[in-house]
């Protein structure tokens, strides 16, 4: 066995890696095996959306097999998906960027940020992620070798980044700040002045900001602001967008990334010897979908919306007090109250009432305490949810 | 206002609590939009589609579309004799159409005697009626926006980040 040869080499070392040793499993996975066992279950536990790809969509993207479109495209991605992206930032946050050479069809945000780090950061660099975040920010910039540098944000400030916060955190090894709102999992929106003030304290310091817009168009009430459009912003941001989630298309797995011309050759390099190039069948896709018409978007936009009044209003109403996500669709109450950590509420609400929620503790330190619940679920469904989670919090309540 | 309708239209059976929390109203505000839109006539009736096609014993329903020709009267137009077609229970809509003919009807019946039987002795026969052309229907499916046969299945695992 090639384990036993190589400890018997007596090297002493380990087969795998320090670097991808030094990064933990997504805790988000933790429930994934008792969940598969389990009946009757009610998921709050996902990250996308419940819909099925637009017809539309899925139509277009079948013709393009049967026509033939089977083949490698450009490194960069399809030209024609490049231009149609540029149109569709121009249009939507008045940012501009040449199809030619500022935009990179990525195989989703994932990728496009796993780029940017690997273009972007040396050993010892220092990366700042707001706490709580998305699972995969910290684990991409540790594997580039950056040192990952946390941000608290809190309740109290509705999980948003305070300059102050961020500056505390600045150093002269400070490279990049890579964060995403609206944000997986608190739900929270940043308005264009409070954007600003990040994005001041980033040119002061010359700090590139990763900018994770995966959930742009899931906003209510409030408009999404493109960091990238941020006067000066816009050489120093890395703009990562993407369908899965407005479009509903997380399996298709489509991004791009946006930025100037040295920082896209330098991610295209590596794109170029890991991915090739993005899927044909998913670019063919994602082009019919950025050339559909909005109303697309926004007839799930709705329905996302009254399904997050609905969980907002039932959760504060059993004392998971909870601030109004105004993006995505999670909603993060503290389960304060309950006196459990998030692990334990998680995991006993799975066995006691059938509820799978995911630990807020699994999005950093800042996030225990919390719990992320995905509205993104039928209304019957999501009322029967709010009715089980009512009766555990009755009954751990302290 | 225009919230209430479109969520009732979806799922008719919403309760008022549902639709204040859905709309931002109050439970009143409510009741009071949806009772002045019935006498209105803004919200003609609530219902609920049945698949007959699935209910053991009732598959043989039979619905036809008929395309009818008619001649216009004075002073009401198409009106007088739409409104005197669509009277008829076995007529369960009824639409002015432009084109080779002018009202779309769709006619549900029992069985094709049935539906035959109205056609030649109640519609044909009718004054202001010049001719019928009558399509029976062979398989629904969609109705009303509502697809009848088993649609998208979503295969999402219960756990994604």
């Amino acid at each position: 066995m090639q384990t036993g040869h190589i400890a018997k080499s007596g090297r002493n070392r380990s087969l795998i890696s320090q670097r991808v040793r030094g990064v933990s499993p997504s805790g988000i996975r933790k429930f994934f095996d008792i969940l598969a066992s389990m009946e009757g279950v009610i998921s709050l536990g996902v990250g996308e959306p419940d819909f099925v790809t637009p017809w539309n969509i899925r139509e277009a993207a079948i013709s393009s097999v049967e026509k033939g479109y089977t083949h490698y495209t450009s490194n960069y991605g399809l030209l024609e998906l490049r231009e149609e992206v540029a149109r569709y930032l121009k249009r939507l946050y008045g940012v501009e960027y040449d199809p030619k050479t500022e935009i990179l069809i990525t195989v989703g945000v994932s990728e496009g940020l796993d780029l940017a780090m690997r273009a972007l950061v040396d050993p010892g660099d220092e990366v700042l992620i707001p706490d709580p975040s998305y699972v995969a920010y910290s684990p991409l910039a540790t594997l580039a070798g950056a040192a990952v540098v946390p941000v608290p944000t809190t309740l109290e400030n509705n999980f948003k980044l305070m300059p102050h916060d961020l500056e505390s955190k600045i150093s002269g090894r400070s490279k990049a700040i890579i964060m995403g709102y609206p944000c997986n999992p608190t739900g929270a929106v940043m308005s264009r002045d409070e954007l600003q003030k990040v994005a001041d304290l980033a040119l002061e310091h010359g700090l590139i900001i990763a900018s994770d817009e995966i959930y742009a168009r899931l906003v209510y009430g409030i408009e999404h602001t493109c960091v990238a459009s941020l006067p000066g912003m816009r050489d120093s941001t890395v703009l990562l967008g993407g369908f899965s989630k407005a479009f509903a298309m997380t399996g298709w797995r489509i991004g791009y990334a946006a930025a100037t011309e040295e920082i896209i050759e330098a991610m295209m390099k590596v794109h170029q010897y890991t991915l090739m190039c993005a899927p044909i069948t998913g670019q063919m896709a994602a082009l019919e979908a950025l050339r559909s018409k909005d109303a697309l978007v926004d007839e799930m936009l709705e329905e996302y919306d009254r399904r997050r009044k609905v969980i907002v209003r039932g959760l504060n109403e059993m004392g998971l007090t909870c601030f109004e996500p105004q993006g995505a669709f999670y909603a993060f109450p503290s389960i304060k109250i309950t006196g459990l950590t998030s692990d334990e509420f998680a995991q006993q609400l799975l066995e006691e009432e059938k509820v799978a929620v995911v630990a807020g503790s699994a999005f950093g330190q800042y996030g225990e305490g919390h719990v992320r619940c995905c509205y993104a679920t039928s209304m019957s469904d999501l009322q029967e949810a709010v009715e089980r989670i009512g009766r555990f919090v009755k009954r751990h309540k302290v | 206002m225009k919230d209430i309708f479109k969520l009732l239209e979806e799922d008719a059976r919403r309760t008022p609590e549902q639709l204040a929390v859905l709309a931002g109203l109050s439970v009143g505000e409510v009741v009071s939009i949806i009772k002045k839109a019935e006498s209105e006539g803004v919200i003609v009736g609530y219902k609920a589609l049945v698949n007959w096609d699935n209910v053991p014993g009732e598959e043989g329903q039979v619905w036809a579309l008929i395309e009818v020709k008619v001649v216009p009267q004075r002073g009401v137009g198409f009106d007088g004799i739409a409104e005197r077609i669509s009277r008829f229970t076995e007529v369960d809509s009824l639409y002015l159409v432009s084109g080779q003919f002018d009202l779309a009807v769709i006619v549900i019946g029992k069985s094709f005697n049935e539906v035959g039987a109205f056609v030649s002795n109640k519609l044909a026969t009718m004054e202001g009626v010049q001719g019928t052309n009558t399509h029976y229907l062979l398989k629904r499916y969609k109705d009303d926006g509502l697809w009848l046969f088993k649609g998208d299945e979503s295969q999402r695992l219960p756990v994604s980040p």
